[in-house]
Formats: structure tokens, sequence, C-alpha cells
């Protein structure tokens, strides 16, 4: 053994500073083991998640800045080329009355991006505080909350969002803030159960952690406990079912179209987009496929990003906890 | 040390204890837990006294109720399910019938808890440095800069290197040992008067057990800060605490100022705890002693004594009468036992029940594993 001993200590000699004539000791002469490639490999996102996140980026981005891209506006009209193709003025192509596709997709991402993300902010707030106060007090309240959520959860989405909106938003004439308001509420208020649920197992198995009885031995209040020590611990498993949340609420902002309720025609939402465009799918001569394929493709990539994120999100998170 | 020394030193705890201001008094405290099964008595009529600058050892092995114990007196355990009586005076106030939000102001700054595995007891997702501060902006009003130098001067206190750099890490990024220091130095945060030490050094390596232990005692005395050290391990409180009191079932069975115990114990749990401990002289290779059978069960307890089940110098009368904690010829030294280790009346029992080939008192005696099975087997 002496051989491997005085090589790494010649090794050691110049990183760290040693008096002259002292020999550093060595313990273990071993070489410092590289972390495993393997390891390495499951941290980072891959390709496909790089194609997701870019796409995302993309679309949110086009939806946010549709204003000023330079495309046509989503209701001009070029009735020279109605029901052509994609070429090159319009990659899209045009729809029957001569709309350009891809503005109006572009458009489109904007009102159902929309209603989406603040849907399931309204769910993210709503399910995430009800589910924080089930888990942490549990007893009566929590009975009683989750009897509300399997209650809701027992409904169909659908028939329970269509209901609220042809409660309060259903005349044909209604204006688009106040369609696109009532798409919101009920969408938000549909997906609190699910939000709620998986807010209040996480937050159940988390408030039982000895940390938040360090925190109450050390006089912390309640309210204080379930924002400081146990809401960011909750957070991954919240955001990873609010990505998925989005991806869902895409489709149904689709399905209520498809029913009449969407986001009125006069705004292009994707949902709308499609319903518009479904008969072309029926038509024998002069069908114009890209009126229902282009949003029907941005839906899908949306969605399949949106969930390969979430995984990605939660792959990420479990990976910290697990090492700790 | 002779008998002479030994007597001197202890009445001289006793005479130090003013019998007036005790800073922390237990009397027939109990707690219990409602199970399906039925009431299961984790902390069964304790009673002792803590003053100021003290330390208590509470030993006893797994199930005997020392964590429950520590927690029941903090007022810690929750309201639902959990059956509490007797009366726990901290400073002449009672607080064992004080809400949660009127214990408050107890928690922290006048009594405080290291726990058992710092893993776990430490807010993965915050930094190190707002875990420490949170208490001290709650309790003592610092503004940020004050919480940090604070902060940083407790985190050098116990002896953590490069603090500055350790505040802004996160609890992953520690060793075991550093994180215990953290969860002692948030502990101590806010000068607490006792501080609840719940097994601080069961998770952690052996090596690191002495440093934490020697950092407790010596926060301890620094602060003149009382301590309730719960271990399993009577060596760990051998030599650090003033008092050790020895949990079996849920009752203290026997509890005496530390030297008094180790030299004259009268309890056969003691004994069987203290000969179960590996010493280094013994070859490699021997065999351990052991206190066969398990501890009874918590729902049903046996109706006399709790240890007469496993008790090598168990007789008639253990199993039908529960013995009363009686005081020895040492003032302050208390057991619960009918026939005490050390006595005639002992020493005939053990003789009798090794004359009737009793598995225990065989398994005590010759530390015979398999008399240890049977009586593994007959609890």
């Amino acid at each position: 053994m002496p051989e491997p001993l005085a090589e790494s200590a010649k090794a050691a000699e110049p990183a760290t500073p040693v008096e002259a004539g002292v020999q550093p000791l060595v313990l273990d002469p071993a070489p410092a083991v590289k972390p495993t490639v393997e390891k390495a490999a499951t941290k980072k996102m891959g390709i496909v998640g790089w194609i997701a996140l870019i796409w995302i980026i993309a679309i949110f981005g086009a939806a946010i800045f549709a204003p000023l891209l330079p495309i046509p506006k989503p209701t001009k009209t070029f009735l020279l080329h109605a029901g052509e193709g994609p070429q090159l003025a319009h990659p899209l192509g045009l729809d029957g009355t001569g709309q350009d596709m891809f503005s109006r997709v572009i458009w489109g991402a904007r009102a159902s991006l929309l209603v989406s993300v603040a849907s399931v902010l309204f769910g993210l707030v709503g399910g995430g505080v009800l589910g924080l106060i089930a888990g942490y007090y549990r007893g009566k309240l929590d009975t009683l909350l989750s009897y509300v959520f399997n209650t809701f959860l027992a409904i169909p989405q659908l028939v329970l969002a269509l209901a609220i909106i042809a409660v309060f938003a259903s005349e044909p004439t209604v204006s688009v803030e106040k369609r696109e308001f009532w798409l919101v509420v009920s969408i938000g208020l549909v997906s609190i159960p699910i939000i709620g649920r998986i807010t209040r197992a996480s937050t159940l198995a988390w408030s039982q952690r000895e940390f938040v009885l360090a925190a109450r031995s050390m006089g912390a209040k309640n309210r204080r406990i379930i924002v400081r020590d146990v809401l960011p611990n909750v957070m991954p498993a919240m955001f990873s079912i609010a990505l998925l949340g989005i991806a869902v609420v895409i489709v149904l902002e689709g399905g209520l179209s498809i029913l009449g309720v969407g986001v009125p025609s006069s705004t292009p939402s994707w949902g709308n987009l499609i319903a518009t465009g479904r008969n072309e799918l029926t038509k024998i001569v002069g069908a114009a496929p890209q009126v229902i394929f282009a949003p029907s493709i941005a839906i899908f990539s949306t969605v399949l990003s949106l969930n390969y994120l979430g995984d990605v999100v939660r792959a990420r998170f479990d990976v910290r906890e697990s090492a700790l | 040390m002779s008998p002479l020394r030994r007597r001197k030193e202890v009445t001289r705890t006793i005479s130090a204890r003013p019998e007036a201001g005790h800073l922390l008094e237990i009397t027939d405290l109990s707690t219990s837990f409602k199970t399906p099964r039925g009431l299961a008595t984790a902390v069964n009529n304790v009673s002792f006294v803590l003053d100021r600058g003290k330390t208590l050892g509470i030993v006893g092995e797994s199930g005997s109720g020392k964590s429950v114990l520590s927690r029941s007196i903090m007022g810690l355990l929750p309201k639902q399910n959990v059956v509490r009586d007797g009366s726990v005076r901290f400073e002449g106030t009672e607080i064992s019938s004080l809400s949660n939000s009127a214990m408050r102001q107890y928690w922290g700054t006048e009594m405080a808890m290291v726990f058992q595995d710092p893993m776990t007891s430490l807010n993965p997702v915050l930094k190190v440095g707002r875990q420490i501060t949170e208490s001290l902006h709650y309790h003592l009003d610092m503004d940020k800069q004050q919480a940090h130098d604070t902060a940083l001067a407790l985190l050098k206190s116990v002896g953590i290197p490069e603090a500055e750099r350790r505040l802004s890490e996160y609890p992953h990024q520690l060793s075991g040992g550093m994180r215990q220091r953290v969860v002692i130095a948030i502990a101590l945060a806010c000068g607490p008067k006792v501080l609840f030490a719940d097994e601080p050094t069961t998770a952690l390596d052996v090596t690191v057990q002495a440093q934490i232990l020697n950092l407790l005692q010596q926060q301890q005395r620094e602060r003149d800060m009382a301590m309730i050290l719960v271990t399993h391990d009577l060596g760990v409180v051998a030599g650090r605490a003033d008092e050790i009191a020895v949990m079996y079932s849920g009752q203290i069975v026997e509890r005496a100022p530390t030297r008094t115990l180790f030299a004259q114990m009268r309890m056969p749990y003691t004994e069987g705890l203290l000969k179960s401990i590996p010493k280094l002289e013994q070859p490699s290779h021997s065999r351990l002693q052991i206190i066969g059978g398990r501890p009874p069960d918590l729902v049903a307890p046996p109706p006399g004594c709790k240890f007469a089940p496993r008790c090598p110098y168990a007789q008639e009368k253990c199993h039908s009468e529960e013995p009363p904690l009686v005081e020895a010829e040492t003032p302050g030294h208390y057991f619960k036992c009918w026939y005490p280790v050390g006595t005639d009346a002992g020493k005939e029992a053990l003789e009798r029940n090794l004359a009737a080939g009793l598995p225990q008192a065989i398994a005590a005696v010759a530390g015979d594993a398999i008399a240890a099975a049977k009586v593994e087997l007959a609890v």
C-alpha cells in the first residue's frame, strides 16, 4: 500500500498549503469517485423536454405579443384565396371566408391560454387554501371539506361547467369578456376539488413531519406554520398538477365551444376554431381541412408539452425530496 | 470514590434545592391515547421536580413513554384522542390546562425541544438562516440585521465552522451532526429556561454523539438552563445528569441522584439496563446480557408490578400487587419494588427463582440466551 499513499500525498500537496517538511496525513488514498453518468442523465430534461419547453415559450410568447406580430388581423379576409391550403403568405392556409389561419391560431391561443391559465390560478388559490386547511387542521373540518370535494368530483366536469355558464352567461348576445369571466369561474370551480384533494393529501403527509412539531415547539402559530413550513413543501405537487391542469382546461374549453358555450366566435379561440371548422370534415367538395387541423395540432402539441413538463417538474422535485 | 464522599455529594444536591422555587414541578402527570382497543396509558402518574441549571436524565427502552412524557409536559401533543391528567407547574404557574395560544408564550422562550432526528426536524426547503431567525423575529422582535447577527453568533456558539456561509445553505447541504447543531441553535435561539432533549443523539454517529452531548452540556452551563435529557442509553446520562429517572411502561420506577442510582440501585429493571450495556473488558464474541421479553401492552398492562413478567426477582406478590414508589434510605432516592436489588429480600427472591428454574432469573445471572428466549415466549 505505500505506493498509492505516496502518490496521493504528492497530489494533495499543491492543493492544500502545508508547512514545509510536514507530510500531509492522507487517510484515504482512493481517488475521488466521479458521479455516475446515469445519475446526471435523470436530472436533465432531455431533448423532448427542451422541445416541449421551447414550444410552450413560443406559444405563450406569440399569444401575449399577438398584436405586435407582423400577421394579418384574425378577422381580415382574403376573399381571393378563401379556402386555399398553406402557401407562402399564409403558412397555415385560409378558412372558407378567407381569414388567415396562422393569425387565427395565434389569436386563438390568446383566448384559450388566458382562460386556462386564469381558471387554473383560480383553482390553485381556492383548492390550495382549502386543501391546506383540511390537511393541516384535520378533524371535522377535513371531513366536511373532503365530503364536498368528493361530491363535486362525482359530477362530470364538463356538465358542471356547462351548467354554471348556462345559468350566468348563456344569452347569445353575451360579450366576450363576460363569457370569458364565467368560463374562468366555472372551470376554476371545477378544478378546486381536484387541486384541493392533491394539496390536502400532500399537506397531510408534510404536516406530520417533525419540523412542523419543531416549529410548534418554538411557539409558531398555526397560520405561520402553514405558510412558512407546509406550503413551500406542498408547492411542487400543486404546481405539477397545475401544469397538467392547464392542458386539461384547454381541452375542456374546446369541448364547451363545441357545445356553444365557449369563447364567442367573434373572438377566435382554439376551441371555437375547431367548433366552427368541424363541418369541413364532412364536406365532399371544397373542403379546407386546415381549418380544423391547425387549431387541433396546436392543442395537441400544447397539451402534450404541458403534460411532459409537468412530469419533468414532478420528477425534479421528487429527486430533491428523496435525496434528503 | 468512598461511600462517605458519595453521601456528601448527595446531601449537597438535596440542600441546594430550594423547596419553594422549583423551575418545573410535575405532579401525578398521566397521558393516555384513545385507541380502537382502548385507552393506552403512555405516561402513568409521573412526578418529579427540576431546578434551574440542573439536568434530569430520563431513561427507558422504546415504548416506555419517555418521549410522550416530554411532549406532554410541553403540551405539544394533539388535543384530540389524548387524555392528560395531573399538574405541570412552570415557575409556580400551572400550565397543564393552558390552551395552545396561551402555551405559545412558553414555547421557544421558556421551554424548547431538541428532536431526535435532525434529518426530519429541519424544514428541507428553508435556508438554515431563516429557520433560526424565524423565532428571533417573532418572539424577540428583532429586525433583520439583529436577527442575522444573533443567528450567526448562535451558529458559532454551537460550533459550526464557516457560520456565515451555512446561514444561506439548505439543511440537505449539511451533515447529520451539523444539522443537529443547527437544531440545537434553533432551540436555544430565544434563551429557554428548560431544554427538552428528546434522544438528541440517537440518529447520529457514535463519534458525533459525544460532541453533541458535550455541546448541550456546555450550552446548559453557560446559560444556567435546566435540561431534560431523554435517552435509552444509561451511558449517555451517566456523566451528564444530576438526577436520573428510569421509566418503564409509563411509570418512573426509580429516581435518584446519578451517583446514588449507579451505586445503590434498587430496581431490578435499572440493574437489567445497566447489565445490558456491552463492556469493553469483555472478550470479543461474548454474549450480551439482555432483558428478555418486551415491554407490556399499554392498553392492558399487568395488574401487579409492570416489570414482573420480565423480572428475575419477581415473586407471587409482584404479579398481583403493584408496589408503591418508596424512598430508599438515601434521601431523594425513590424506587418501586417489593424485592429491591441489593437487599436481603431481593437476594432471597432471586435465589428462590433460580431454584425454581425461572428463565428470566437464569438469563439474568448466567446471560443464557435460551433462557432469555423462553422469557420472550412467555411474555
